[in-house]
């Protein structure tokens, strides 16, 4: 008797670069949907025997192991520096440079800044999320007026801690980036710009073009104590207000 | 053959860098080690090799992690205060079993300091620097010429053993001029292959470079390993001068400019009758605790000096313990000992 089961075809899988490691992020973390996009463009691009994942000090610390690639572990805001010592050591590699807010935006912001003025042909993804995850929730550069995080108990005030940094605007300031872009991962058009975008910023690199900046707005439901959905909303209703989606710079 | 020249220290370190197969430099400007640093920016991209001035130390130190994590022959050079702001990137380099040399050419210090020559970073190379159980094998040239030759070591121990090297100069050194016979380059291809560079996953399984573990357990299993290395190292690698000690009822342990000195006050006290001797380790970590010991057996007074409060005093008297008097004069803040203060300090001891 056939049945539909005979005419099953498998449309969806995991990427062939991405490893069976089990994932350390929480569930309902954007961060998992990053890696997934990740993977697929390396897939996409045939590029999984010559990429190198730089993986550096925040939730993401493990991602050395999601990918079927070469890998180094790096110390905490220092990951655009290695990145910029690994090609020009050897220029065919391909370079992520993947880093939290904290990392890429507050400890890192001199290494950040300046790979991206020299032009290090290298692509960056930023995972902004508005708290150091890692560490428990606390204050990020990145962390909106008025949020409440562990070090901020009663809400970020600008008097005493600043305001939310535009990290990205300021690169977009300079004059070597080729590709600046800010996006989130909220629903499903968000996810399908957001994969046009990283996979941009890889090709750029590949044809030599020079330094991508993919800022990704994403999640962290564990310290914003909210429901995934939730937090997918408030980045909707709030966060991209004060970080609003899209190109900043396209020279590609 | 190699050609005979007259170069500073600094300039020296650079082109036995160079020699040695240095791919990859990366730095930020700090005197007294300028030179070295302009060296580099003038050769390497001469040679298609990669120069980089970096937005800082950190940039620099890190820069060293990437090129040496893709197994080139990388270096990066400063002085104190910089050296201070690597340390993150040398403990990292320690723990992920990276090869590496880093120069450090030592001015008066603490804080800003002075940028006159000193010996007061001798416990921040040799006792760890950074956080972590971790050494690196520290070298000390007396000469412009050593300070080539231990250039040209420190990148194939670097490789040896898959651990940072330092030199440690001192900014007298680093600013001397004197005629060297510099080395032929090495043949680069000619190196063994690094299997564990993260150089893409082609073919193999991949590569992971790293110094971090949850696991304690895991991390234990690490530490043990790095260890283990240094033990062998400990074994292999210690190198050390003794000069006019097999008569001598005194000597001198010094390393570095103050060594080269102490050999001038040799000759200074022995045509007063005299019998002194130097020690003098070329290697500071491992430091040559064994043949010191041993000399320190049939001699009267150890007497350290330094550029320095007493730092690798406190090595010299783990060596020799009881076994004779171990006095200490030093200066300090960019002060060189001369030759007759320190034959004054020596009149001391001789009976
Ligand atoms: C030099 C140094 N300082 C502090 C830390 C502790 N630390 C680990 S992760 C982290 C924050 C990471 O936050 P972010 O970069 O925003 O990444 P997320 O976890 O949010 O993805 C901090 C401060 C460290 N590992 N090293
Ligand atoms: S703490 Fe936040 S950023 Fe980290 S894994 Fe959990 S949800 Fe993701
Ligand atoms: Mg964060």
């Amino acid at each position: 008797m056939p049945t539909d089961l005979d005419s099953m075809v498998k449309v969806f899988s995991r990427p062939k670069s991405l490893t069976e490691a089990r994932s350390t992020y929480c569930p309902g973390c954007q961060h998992g949907i990053l890696t997934r996009i990740i993977g697929q463009t390396i897939d996409e691009l045939n590029i999984a025997e010559r990429t190198l994942i730089i993986a550096p000090v925040g939730c993401s610390v493990f991602a050395y192991l999601w990918y079927r690639c070469d890998a180094v572990q790096v110390a905490h805001g220092r990951a655009s520096a290695v990145a910029t010592g690994i090609k020009r050591a050897d220029p065919n590699l391909v370079v992520l440079s993947y880093q939290g807010d904290g990392d890429f935006a507050s400890i890192g912001t001199a290494e950040s800044i300046h790979a991206a003025n020299r032009g290090e042909n290298i692509t960056v993804i930023f995972v902004n999320n508005q708290v150091y995850g890692m560490t428990g929730g606390e204050m990020a550069p990145t962390t909106l007026i008025g949020q409440k995080t562990t070090t901020t108990p009663s809400g970020r005030d600008a008097a005493m801690f600043g305001y939310p940094i535009r990290f990205s605007e300021m690169i977009a300031q300079l004059d070597a980036p080729v590709y600046v872009t800010r996006q989130a991962l909220y629903d499903t058009k968000r996810i399908m710009d957001a994969t046009k975008a990283i996979k941009k910023a890889f090709t750029n690199q590949v044809e030599g073009k020079g330094y991508s900046l993919v800022e990704v707005l994403a999640t962290c439901p564990t310290n914003w104590h909210m429901k995934p959905v939730d937090a997918s909303r408030h980045v909707v209703d709030v966060v991209t207000k004060v970080y609003p989606l899209g190109d900043l710079v396209d020279r590609g | 053959m190699g050609e005979k020249v007259l170069l500073r220290g600094n300039e020296v370190i650079a082109e036995a860098a160079i020699r040695a197969g240095c791919q990859c430099y990366f730095a930020y400007p700090i005197t007294p080690q300028a030179e070295l640093l302009e060296h580099m920016a003038v050769n390497m991209p001469r040679l298609g090799r990669t120069f980089v001035q970096a937005e800082s130390e950190l940039g620099a130190i890190n820069m060293v992690y990437g090129a040496a994590s893709v197994g080139v022959r990388t270096m990066t050079s400063s002085s104190s205060p910089g050296i201070s702001l690597k340390q993150e990137g040398i403990s990292y380099l320690a723990g992920s079993s990276l090869p590496a040399v880093i120069v450090n050419v030592v001015r008066g210090g603490p804080g800003l300091g002075d940028i006159a020559p000193s010996q007061c970073d001798y416990f921040q190379a040799t006792k760890g620097g950074g956080h972590g159980d971790y050494h690196m094998i520290v070298l000390g040239p007396s000469t412009v010429p050593e300070a080539g030759t231990l250039t040209m070591l420190a990148f194939d121990l670097a490789d040896k053993y898959r651990t940072p090297v330092m030199i440690l100069a001192d900014g007298m050194l680093g600013q001397m001029m004197e005629p060297v016979d510099l080395p032929d380059p090495i043949d680069v291809a000619s190196l063994p292959k690094k299997a564990w560079a993260t150089t893409g996953a082609k073919g193999r399984d991949p590569n992971i470079i790293l110094s971090f573990d949850l696991d304690p357990e895991v991390l234990k299993r690490m530490n043990l390993e790095l260890q283990r290395r240094y033990r062998e190292i400990e074994k292999n690698e210690v190198r050390y001068e003794e000069v006019e000690t097999g008569d001598a009822d005194i000597v001198i342990a010094a390393y570095g400019t103050t060594a080269r000195i102490a050999k001038t006050v040799i000759r200074m006290a022995r045509a007063e009758g005299i019998k002194l001797g130097l020690f003098r380790p070329i290697t500071l970590w491992p430091f040559p605790y064994a043949p010191l010991k041993k000399l320190s057996e049939r001699v009267s007074t150890v007497l350290t000096v330094e550029m320095s409060a007493g730092q690798m005093w406190e090595d010299v008297r783990l060596a020799v313990a009881e076994r004779a008097e171990t006095p200490f004069y030093g200066e300090m803040g960019g002060v060189v000992p001369t030759p007759r203060g320190i034959l004054r300090e020596v009149k001391k001891y001789a009976h």
